[in-house]
């Protein structure tokens, strides 16, 4: 996983609520045994008419938003599956950073593991930034993981908050298995704890 | 363990998983149930490769297909090559790392959701997780389980646990008598209708009160299967006698005095009386009418009495553009009755719907009538086994009479991802989870309901009072 540290890129917006997963990636497109190729699919139904034209009027079919690598969305973004092809979609197609209200849980933990920065901001600022968005070539915004702050075009600050373990593995680029394989020893003797506590609990044998 | 404070169900749970809590208050979190299917796997035993990890709990697993799989004849193998693809690497894969794995043509193959419980895999107390959002249907035992991405798959695959923070506590309590007509899809259909689809983000759903504890174990799963639509990290019901009975003499659930054992601990799971939740709702089960979804969210969901709203009396205005969108989509025509919305397909199936109890609901009201014309009506059992059971009891016979077709077990139109899909503008009628836009294939139109709804659906040809009916 590629760490995060400071990204400055420009940022699309999306102005929509209850972004669902099959919004971000069609179940159609989970017939991949790989994690990348899917950013052409991204907003796959918002993206493209029936025939494959790009529709011009999507925002990620415009310029600048080509090359957006931040996403600002409304509530709930990412509601739905657990599917994490719709991170690998995201950032297939370049996204590092999304912005929103709030975020389903799977999705939201999906994002972290893909070194995806998923920022939680009130509405109200993710309005403003939703208009620093609409900026065209000015839409430009500066994502400090560090710092904890979002750098507006007019070079205003956003704080925001984030779980301290996630931004510690974030900003390391640290993997989940290994950070847990170095409890390795209480894994083993919780199981042997178990064995005897839950004796009647079986294995599965085919 | 002595407890200064009262406790709910997943509070127990939870508590009794942790392995290591670490000092920001993450938790390695134990797994005792693994379940794995074709589509969110590959890349995760793809990085144990990469890395040289093993399966630290081969007998902590199990593997299914159900995603992708057509529902017609399999005898011959899957003619779709990215699907067939997806199929054999999960077949190589569980072979080269010793998982437990029914194959397509196994009698026990189906909807994972469907086979833990049906199979004793998933018990009370446990907890479970799944590449699957819909992993929440395993709440109904008195489970913590929950739906997780490949990144986490992979996770748990080496290392039997998770790193995970609690949720918080949520109640949804249910009293009074449902009313004829209504099931266990219209309580949970209305509990969304309320809370909203993410009226339950960072917490738990307990669903309580005396009509969650009328339901029989098919009706808890699908509450709980639904958890999710409500935003919900899980959805579960506290253990009870109705439990007990179901899981009694399962394939891989405990026998004899290991049951015993395992009842007495069981007993212990429910929530303590003065347990506290950090939100409560409440529904008056008498108040709940048959309900459909009008839109393409869960929350859009209304009374089959009702009429499609008017975008335009809503204030808020991203608010308004998603319902205009909605409305679109949908082809629907403000103020139009719902029940005069003809259909093109019924689905009868799905881990929300695709248990015994539901096709026998669907059978008993079409027995003597016939599919409308013009309306493709499908049932498609949860698995195997259900299927097995149906054709014991005839009511293979009785759709197929009226004009149903009767499929293989799988995950079918729920979401379009085998050969069973709408084709744009088809507007269905279907017992599944999601009515996303292109959930069920793209530009497809999908209505939620329970399956004596789809039932009623199928006969009528358009959506119909079920209570007129029966």
């Amino acid at each position: 996983m590629d760490a995060f540290t400071t990204l400055t890129a420009i940022a699309a917006p999306l102005p929509m609520a209850n972004v669902d997963t099959d919004k971000i990636i069609p179940a159609r497109f989970l017939k991949t045994i790989k994690r990348t190729g899917l950013g052409a699919n991204l907003f796959d139904t918002l993206r493209y008419e029936a025939d494959g034209r790009e529709r011009p009027d999507f925002v990620l079919n415009q310029e600048p938003y080509r090359r957006a690598q931040i996403l600002i969305a409304y509530e709930n973004f990412g509601c739905g599956s657990s599917r994490e092809h719709a991170p690998w979609a995201l950032l297939d197609f370049g996204i590092r950073c999304v912005i929103a209200p709030d975020f389903a849980d799977i999705f939201h933990n999906n994002t972290f593991k893909n070194g995806i920065l998923p920022i939680r901001l009130p509405r109200e600022l993710c309005d403003l930034l939703m208009q620093d968005a609409r900026l065209g070539d000015n839409a430009r915004l500066t994502v400090d993981l560090a710092a904890q702050v979002v750098v507006r075009p007019n070079g205003a600050k956003v704080h925001f908050e984030i779980d301290p373990f996630r931004k510690h593995l974030l900003l390391n680029g640290l993997d989940d298995i290994g950070q847990t394989l170095q409890h390795a020893a209480k894994i083993d003797s919780y199981e042997a704890r178990q064995r005897q506590e839950k004796s009647w609990q079986p294995g599965i044998a085919i | 363990m002595p407890q200064d404070k009262p406790r709910t169900l997943f509070d127990k749970v939870w508590d009794s998983h942790v392995v290591e809590r670490l000092p920001d208050g993450t938790c390695v979190l134990y797994i005792d149930r693994h379940l794995v299917h074709e589509v969110t796997s590959p890349q995760a035993f793809d990085g144990l490769r990469t890395a040289g990890r093993r399966v630290r709990r081969p007998e902590a697993t199990l593997a299914v297909v159900d995603h992708n799989i057509p529902t017609s004849d399999r005898s011959q193998g899957i003619a779709e090559e990215e699907s067939r693809i997806q199929v054999e690497t999960l077949e190589s894969n569980v072979a080269a790392f010793g998982v437990p794995y029914f194959p397509v043509l196994d009698p026990r193959q189906g909807i994972v959701h469907i086979v833990g419980p049906e199979q004793g895999v998933s018990l009370p107390g446990m907890t479970i997780v799944c590449g699957d959002s819909h992993t929440s249907t395993h709440g109904a035992l008195g489970a913590l389980a929950f739906g997780i991405g490949t990144s986490e798959v992979e996770h748990v695959l080496a290392t039997q646990t998770l790193l995970q923070k609690p949720a918080k506590n949520m109640l949804v309590r249910v009293d009074g008598t449902l009313p004829p007509g209504c099931s266990a899809k219209d309580i949970v259909l209305a509990i969304i209708g309320r809370i909203g689809t993410a009226g339950g983000n960072g917490h738990v759903i307990e669903f309580g009160g005396e009509t969650i504890r009328a339901l029989d174990m098919a009706g808890r799963m699908t509450v709980c299967n639904m958890a999710i639509e409500a935003g919900a990290r899980a959805g579960l019901i506290a253990p009870d006698e109705t439990t007990f009975a179901y899981i009694d003499g399962r394939p891989f659930a405990p026998h004899g005095a290991a049951f015993d054992a395992a009842v007495a601990h069981w007993r212990t799971l429910p929530s303590d009386a003065d347990a506290v939740y950090d939100r409560v709702v409440t529904l008056d089960a008498a108040e709940i009418a048959p309900m459909v979804t009008w839109g393409t969210s869960p929350e859009a969901v209304l009374p089959i009495t009702g009429t499609v709203p008017n975008p335009a009396d809503e204030p808020d205005e991203a608010r308004r553009a998603q319902l205009q969108r909605m409305v679109e989509y949908m082809g629907l025509i403000p103020g139009q009755k719902l029940t005069e919305l003809v259909v093109d397909v019924v689905f009868v199936g799905s881990c929300t719907n695709g248990r015994i109890e539901d096709i026998r609901v669907v059978a008993q009201l079409v027995q003597g009538r016939r599919v409308a014309p013009g309306v493709r009506a499908m049932v498609v059992p949860g698995s195997g086994l259900v299927k097995q059971q149906a054709e014991a009891e005839g009511l293979d016979r009785i759709l197929r009479d009226a004009g149903f077709e009767w499929r293989e077990a799988g995950c079918s139109m729920c979401l379009g991802m085998n050969p069973d899909k709408l084709t744009p503008g088809q507007r269905c009628a279907s017992t599944s989870n999601r009515n996303f836009e292109g959930r069920q294939g793209p530009g497809g139109r999908t209505h939620l309901l329970s399956p004596a709804m789809a039932a009623a659906a199928a006969v009528t040809g358009h959506l119909t009072d079920v209570r007129e009916l029966v």
